[in-house]
């Protein structure tokens, strides 16, 4: 085998070049890696809203908590279902909840109407969801006008500090607590009781119906018997399933895009990678045929001009990973299109990620280098070496 | 003139760079004219609406309906010529896999109201008398395969039950923003399946002058105050407008992209450019012996740069504006009206100079500043 050093040397010979297509592989990793980490910052978000342990019920047929509506009945049919866990207190963790969209206007440009899901809860709902932490302040009293504004809501909208008075739905509301999410989409959230809700927005009726499964496994036991139960006519669906859902549509539209994007942009990465290789390749001759001469067999010269095509990918890679890492918890935000609400969530850049994006520019260098290295394993020693 | 034929030689000479170059860069410029186009389509979208067009809403929020009752109040304000309103419906189709738009319009007012909706007279009429007639877009006559009278089946999601309707007409729109993959039905035919429940989503309020269109909506707004369901009433511009701000910092991301493949492929034909410069040092220097000005030389190097940049700028944006439209793209429905513009092709015309005279100025200057002796004592 030719010693690695050798290509390594030959790279180091012509810095210009080298540089310049190892940006130009860089650039195109840094556009996969971020926009990957957008899908991915999205999906992560929505799928660290829904639990596994927790069950959701919504109306048959409908594909979102906006389109949903479930009576008081419904309530206190699943209340008294033996599938739901019972809290320290012996009341059931059942959550009957009020989903409706407001307009809010963004702190930096009035002009810019975002829909804010304002979601109504029970009691229960903070012990349901175990994800969710309350960060300053005390929970909305009961009976009271009061509400608890998401974590990634406060910097983004005006009057949403604890001490302020946010006003929605024809009434004013004061905050009185922020919370947290572990990142989730609820962060986007304004939480109040359901009670206070209901006569202010579509009066005596619930959107959705999310409840603790006693038994984390009996799930299927559970979504028949309630969804088999003649007295109402409901879908129940895991909540880590039902958060799942909504975001295939945006995380396949960006997903989509990423991989059509950074295709075109590879292949003009990849023209780059051989027109140096060829050039490499062509100044090189006598040293090619100094190699065959002295033995090496063309099938390893094929391997070495190979590794180096794949080196120069790699220090791209290297570039492309140190641009894309910055963009790392950058926060965003954008219409969440199958629930219409707005929603905020940072880019994630993951090491898998960051791999994934290396072994693009690896496979790129190879792509473009074959049929240089190509030439090279073929040359006449004799043409060679004139 | 005649140096053409040595800018023509040397392109040649190495065919497959040529080629690739060429080919990097009519990729870099088709991404580029894609990602301009989205944004200038979001804009364009937002610029939608006739000026004497207002919209009323519920001010509680977009999902909120508004009682059938206002229409009559609305109707009787000064400065009001037309009133239609309309409901959102948001059935599925088949499997749930593909979506369209779909809501329930007051089919004579809508129609007179929205002009960019043209259809023949006849299926006009058909879909007037049809109480469960419907009214498509064309795009889902070729996506579905559809025929005119056939019946199609829509899943309610916010209005449960099987929704069948009878296809009664197929519209072009002239305004491409109103969106052809759309599915309209009677509002009549709605509210008793709903059971008469008198909701209209949102009003659509035709006046007499758009410089009225402040005064108006205001005029409307105070009406329903202090009612159970204060309206917000702006110009469908707004209203439109409101809706592309929801897609976030999309213009920028895209920007952004389009700059990050723009510069990418400066690379690589910089790169390019210089390797051909380097291989040639010998023969600039005889040229420069046999009488070739210093000038001349520079000219010719950036006149090679030139001819890959434009060569590639006429394929890629050439691609651009023919590929979109023969596919009808429109983005799943998120792109309505989908254009390439002609300030597109200005701009993307704009980055390929640049790209010569970044690409080219290196080994142009290199070319004209070579000292003659210095490069023939290399030359074998």
């Amino acid at each position: 085998m030719i010693p690695i050093v050798y290509n390594v040397r030959s790279v180091v010979q012509r810095p210009v070049s080298t540089a310049l297509t190892a940006l130009g592989v860089g650039l195109v990793v840094a556009v996969f890696i971020g926009m990957l980490a957008l899908a991915n910052g999205f999906r992560a978000a929505l799928a660290r809203t829904g639990s596994e342990t927790n069950a959701m019920v919504l109306r048959k047929g409908a594909d979102s908590e906006l389109s949903s509506g479930l009576g008081r009945d419904v309530a206190s049919i699943i209340a008294a279902d033996p599938h739901v866990a019972t809290g320290s207190d012996g009341r059931p963790l059942v959550s009957p909840e009020v989903y409706v969209l407001i307009p809010l206007a963004k702190s930096f440009d009035t002009t810019q109407i975002a829909n804010v899901v304002v979601r109504g809860i029970s009691d229960q709902a903070w012990q349901v969801r175990q994800n969710v932490k309350i960060t300053a302040g005390q929970r909305p009293t009961s009976g009271r006008a009061e509400v608890c504004v998401g974590s990634r809501l406060t910097q983004r909208f005006p009057h949403t500090v604890i001490g302020q008075t946010l006003r929605f739905g024809g009434r004013d509301w004061s905050v009185v607590c922020n919370f947290t999410a572990a990142g989730s989409a609820f962060e986007s959230e304004i939480w109040g009781e359901n009670e206070q809700f209901m006569p202010v927005f579509r009066g005596e009726v619930f959107q959705s119906i999310t409840f603790r499964l006693k038994d984390p496994a009996a799930f299927e036991e559970a979504q028949r018997a309630l969804q088999d139960d003649k007295r109402m006519t409901v879908d129940v669906r895991r909540e880590s399933d039902f958060y799942a859902q909504q975001s295939q549509l945006l995380s396949n539209i960006l997903s989509f895009l990423a991989v059509m994007i950074t295709g075109i942009m590879a292949v003009g990465a990849v023209f780059g990678a051989i027109n140096t290789m060829y050039a490499a390749i062509a100044s090189r001759a006598p040293e090619i045929g100094v190699l065959l001469t002295l033995g090496f067999k063309p099938w390893t010269v094929l391997v070495s001009f190979l590794a180096e095509s794949a080196f120069i990918a790699l220090i791209g890679g290297f570039l492309g990973c140190l641009f894309a890492l910055p963009l790392n918890g950058i926060v965003t935000s954008t219409t969440n299109w199958s629930s219409f609400s707005e929603i905020a969530f940072s880019f994630r850049v993951t090491p898998l990620l960051l791999l994934v994006g290396v072994a693009f520019a690896v496979v790129m260098g190879i792509v473009g280098g074959f049929f240089p290295a190509l030439r090279a394993a073929r040359l006449q020693v004799v043409q060679a070496l004139r | 003139m005649k140096y053409l034929r040595l800018v023509v030689a040397n392109l040649g000479r190495h065919k497959l760079r040529t080629v690739l170059t060429i080919l990097s860069v009519a990729l870099a410029l088709f991404l580029f004219a894609s990602l301009r186009s989205v944004v200038t389509t979001l804009a364009a979208t937002a610029q939608f609406g006739g000026a004497r067009r207002l919209v009323t809403l519920n001010a509680t929020g977009l999902v909120f309906p508004l009682p059938l009752a206002y229409g009559n109040r609305i109707k009787a304000l000064p400065g009001v010529t037309g009133l239609s309103w309309a409901n959102w419906f948001g059935g599925r189709y088949g499997d749930g896999n593909t979506f369209f738009a779909n809501f329930a319009v007051d089919p004579e007012s809508y129609l007179a109201i929205y002009p960019e909706i043209v259809l023949p007279a006849d299926q006009k009429q058909a879909f007037f008398q049809d109480r469960t007639g419907a009214l498509i877009g064309e795009r889902l006559i070729s996506r579905y395969g559809w025929k005119l009278g056939q019946n199609v089946t829509l899943q309610g999601t916010i209005f449960p039950g099987d929704w069948t309707f009878t296809i009664r007409g197929v519209y072009t729109p002239t305004d491409p923003a109103i969106g052809d993959d759309v599915l309209i039905f009677h509002h009549e035919y709605f509210d008793e399946r709903i059971g008469r429940a008198g909701i209209a989503g949102w009003y659509i309020v035709e006046i007499d002058d758009a410089s009225h269109a402040a005064a108006i909506a205001k005029s409307i707004d105070d009406v329903f105050r202090n009612s159970s369901s204060p309206t917000k009433t702006g110009t469908e511009r707004e209203f439109q407008a409101s809706f592309a701000t929801m897609w976030g910092n999309v213009s920028f991301l895209m920007s952004t992209i389009g700059l990050a493949v723009v510069f990418a492929i400066l690379l690589v034909t910089a790169n390019a450019m210089m390797m051909s410069a380097r291989e040639r040092t010998g023969e600039i220097a005889v040229l420069k012996t046999i009488g070739f000005s210093d000038r001349l030389l520079f000219g010719l190097v950036m006149v090679e740069a030139g001819a890959l940049a434009l060569t590639g700028a006429v394929l890629g944006l050439g691609a651009a504006k023919l590929l979109y439209p023969a596919i009808n793209f429109n983005g799943a429905g998120f792109l309505p009206g989908f254009k390439v513009t002609t300030s597109t092709l200005v701009v993307g015309l704009l980055v390929a100079l640049g790209l010569m005279l970044a690409s080219g100025l290196v080994p142009a200057l290199r070319a004209a500043r070579l000292p003659v002796v210095q490069a023939l004592r290399k030359v074998e």
